[in-house]
């Protein structure tokens, strides 16, 4: 049987950062024309997890149930009739929606993970940068809480209102507003979703400097305000170096611009800074101007077996000198997590027949094909013969290569397959990143929570996984359900353990509701309390995103 | 009693077939400009399925070697068929035209002879013209039985004979044949494996011997016995239409004439 035959709609498309992919494969009839005959694939049964479905599953508990100490605050108003007409005046009928008795307004209350439910009953969904701006003076003149939201593809609960805060939705200020293309520049709405975004500019040679699993339904201004890393950080840096400008609406109704922003300005602070991360604490981006590269056209994958953490950085170390500018990814996967995976992937073979402590998996891209694979010969075949890299193999054609990038994706689905997953998502300097999986590992152990086999423990096993480039990594602790014990004995030893190695308690998933208790593990007294001035001087009756991590 | 399987197993170089195809702005072919090339996926189950074959009978297997005829570039499914298994290979170079199946299995009829070639495992098709002809012409050339469609492949006799399971419509056809013969694959045989990177390595030193089309195989015409009159991509499906009841949509059935 042929490996898939369906195309997703680009190369990276598949890709999972964290948590489902939403991406649905819009190309499929076009590739099946191609492969003539090509039916029945089994490798393709485990290729997408799904689009998301509100009715198979029982209502997530609200959040207040599931957090008795949070109380609503009271110098909030309570939605009123005067305030929906003056909503009416601004907006047309088909911008607002009502929860009535048919309509909980889910979609918008709930979050991805269906952890979280507010209890919303208004959601805007304006189509103009100047509709915003009168709705956020209104709420701010009147204390109406507002959460602002992109595709709600956060993953701590930040986009969700956690009481009967507005829903601001961005999901119809979705215009691409210019592109040039001899610098590179894109202009778009907050609410264009990424796919589409880097669809656009596909078409013109051109990619968006990020990407992510989420992209068929995460937004521009969403990963903007959430400073969300992803797959091509490595390459391209993070959004504060890639973000040349950005549109905000200020709570008050103030329109901060800076779109017009040039790649070189040094004129004093740089305001748009204080915006990108600030999860809708302070502002609302409403308009991204970003510097996108040119699409490289040569993809090579290669699937690597190693014997230990510390071969994992010095392959890296090699990758970095030899492969140079066309390292565009460089994974690394623990065997723990390659088992999961190996369950979850059950109809298809690893690409590896032995065991192997450590996986790594290297991507490059580059504009010229014969380059790059030189290149990746002359590294592969170096690190071989030094003993470095134990086995490998490297992707012969696109399916091989897609297939290769499923065993780094299907992780984080295949951690929650049997029953739950605790995810972390930490940055921790490079030589102690797996560190924290062993130690998770040995306290679970200690505990006596934790067992493969032993049905009757509530944890299967905590697996590491991430981007080593970014020294960023993911403990997913596995387990087959969720209980008191198994958070106690994970938090907050897990925080303290990464704030003692000087890490960040949150690389690219931001704090949200889920972490906001947490934030002094990784900024200091001082830090929090400039955060906090600034929140009280932009958004003094804090409107914004009340009862998250400000 | 029978001599060992010397099996030839030609593979072709195509556009990946995770790529989109676009018809080039002439209409007379697809735009293969800057694509990514890999080897035709049934070529491949056409490998896998050799070096299987040797793996589970390395007494009866002597020699595995592969060819291709195509630009210079065709090196590269060549070596990816060597990191494979196969023992060796040739490239039968020739840059500019389309062949047609004809000249193909021409040149694989001599090369079989040259070679003394007693299996040849191809794939059914390729997938940028799908001819779907090849193993056939050959089989007709050489006037050697042949098994097309193949889902299974089993020895018998110590390697004299081979039973294959092919794909027909509404079901499955089992023959039986004598050596030499022609198999050409089809998708369920086998998964194709991964090229390692040892194996990788090694593939540079096995041999691959370059021949030139032209001059090496003088006889056979390349004229094309085919005219190509016009490429064009697929009508676009226009867009449906949503409905808010059924009466909309049995009334919008009656209007399509459809009901």
């Amino acid at each position: 049987m042929i490996r898939t035959s369906v195309r997703a709609s680009s190369r990276v498309s598949s890709r999972l950062l964290v948590g489902k992919s939403v991406t649905v494969p819009v190309t499929q009839g076009i590739a099946n024309l191609f492969v003539s005959g090509v039916a029945n694939n089994k490798k393709l049964s485990s290729f997408h997890s799904g689009t998301r479905f509100y009715s198979d599953k029982p209502q997530p508990k609200l959040t207040v149930e599931n957090y008795p100490n949070v109380k609503r605050l009271d110098s909030f108003k309570k939605l009123g009739k005067q305030d929906l007409d003056y909503f009416q005046t601004v907006l047309s009928q088909q911008e607002i929606l009502e929860a009535n008795e048919n309509e909980d307004l889910a979609f918008y209350n709930e979050d991805w993970m269906r952890k979280y439910r507010g209890q919303s009953k208004l959601v805007l969904r304006p189509k103009t940068t100047e509709q915003v701006s009168k709705i956020l003076k209104y709420c701010n003149d009147q204390n109406l809480a507002v959460v602002p939201q992109g595709g709600n593809t956060g993953l701590v609960g930040g986009s969700v209102p956690v009481f009967d805060e507005i829903v601001l939705s961005l999901t119809q200020l979705n215009k691409i507003r210019e592109f040039d293309d001899v610098s590179g520049i894109l202009k778009c709405d907050a609410g264009v979703i990424l796919e589409a975004a880097d669809m656009y500019l596909a078409e013109r040679g051109y990619i968006f400097p990020m990407d992510l699993g989420a992209k068929g339904s995460c937004h521009v201004g969403g990963i903007v305000a959430t400073n969300a890393g992803g797959l091509r950080l490595l390459r391209y840096g993070s959004l504060h170096g890639t973000v040349l400008g950005l549109e905000v609406v200020l709570p008050n109704g103030e329109i901060v611009n800076s779109m017009n922003a040039l790649r070189k300005d040094n004129t004093g602070y740089d305001l748009k800074q204080l915006f990108i991360g600030s999860e809708g604490t302070i502002g609302v981006v409403t308009g991204v101007s970003i510097l996108c590269p040119t699409r490289p056209n040569a993809f090579n994958v290669s699937f690597l077996g190693v014997e230990s953490y510390e071969a994992v950085q010095k392959v890296f170390v090699q990758a970095k000198k030899e492969l140079g500018e066309i390292l565009s990814a460089f994974e690394f996967m623990d065997l723990k997590s390659q088992n999961l995976t190996k369950v979850h992937l059950a109809d298809m073979d690893h690409p590896l027949s032995d065991d192997h402590p450590f996986y790594i998996l290297i991507e490059t891209s580059g504009s010229k094909k014969d380059h790059d694979d030189a290149k990746l010969e002359a590294f592969l075949e170096n690190a071989m013969e030094e003993g470095l890299v134990l086995d490998g193999v490297v992707a012969q054609d696109e399916t091989e290569l897609k297939n290769l990038w499923q065993w780094r994706e299907m992780i984080p689905e295949s951690s929650q397959a049997g029953g739950g997953v605790y995810k972390y998502d930490v940055s921790l300097p490079l030589k102690d990143l797996y560190s924290l999986v062993d130690a998770a590992n040995a306290k679970l152990e200690e505990s006596g929570l934790s067992s493969i086999e032993d049905e009757s423990k509530p944890v299967i096993s905590a697996v590491g996984y991430g981007h080593v480039g970014d020294g960023n990594l993911h403990l997913n602790v596995a387990v087959r359900r969720y209980t008191k014990e198994v958070e106690k004995c994970l938090e907050p030893f897990v925080y303290e353990f990464v704030s003692s190695k000087n890490g960040s308690i949150s690389a690219e998933h931001g704090l949200g509701f889920q972490k906001k208790n947490y934030i002094g593990y990784s900024k200091s007294d001082q830090e929090i309390k400039m955060i906090k001035q600034l929140k009280n001087l932009y958004d003094p009756n804090s409107i914004l995103n009340p009862y998250k991590y400000v | 009693m029978s001599s060992k399987l010397r099996v030839l197993v030609p593979v072709k170089r195509v556009v990946d077939h995770a790529i989109r195809p676009r018809v080039n702005k002439q209409l007379t072919n697809v735009e293969t400009k800057n694509l990514k090339f890999s080897i035709n996926p049934f070529d491949d189950i056409a490998v896998e399925e050799s070096v299987k074959l040797r793996e589970s009978h390395p007494d009866l297997v002597e020699s595995i070697h592969a060819v291709s005829v195509g630009p210079v570039k065709a090196q590269d499914v060549l070596r990816t068929a060597l990191a494979k298994g196969c023992d060796s290979s040739t490239l039968v170079e020739h840059e500019s035209t389309e062949l047609e199946p004809l000249v193909i299995s021409k040149v694989l009829k001599k090369l079989v002879q040259e070679k003394s070639v007693n299996l040849v495992v191809l794939g059914k098709q390729a997938i940028d013209d799908d001819s779907n002809n090849t193993g056939q012409m050959l089989a007709g050339l050489l006037n050697w039985p042949q098994a097309t469609n193949a889902c299974k492949v089993e020895l018998l006799d110590g390697g004299a004979s081979v039973r294959v399971t092919k794909e027909v419509d509404g079901g499955e056809e089992i023959i039986v044949a004598k050596l030499p013969m022609i198999i050409t694959t089809d998708l369920r045989l086998n998964t194709p494996r991964y090229a390692t990177l040892p194996n990788l390595m090694k593939a540079k030193k096995k041999p691959l011997e370059k021949l030139k089309l032209k001059k090496d195989f003088e006889g056979i015409s390349l004229d094309p016995q085919l005219k190509l009159l016009k490429v064009e991509e697929p009508p676009v499906k226009s867009a449906g239409i949503k409905v808010s009841s059924v009466d909309e949509l049995v009334s919008k059935l009656k209007e399509a004439k459809l009901v």
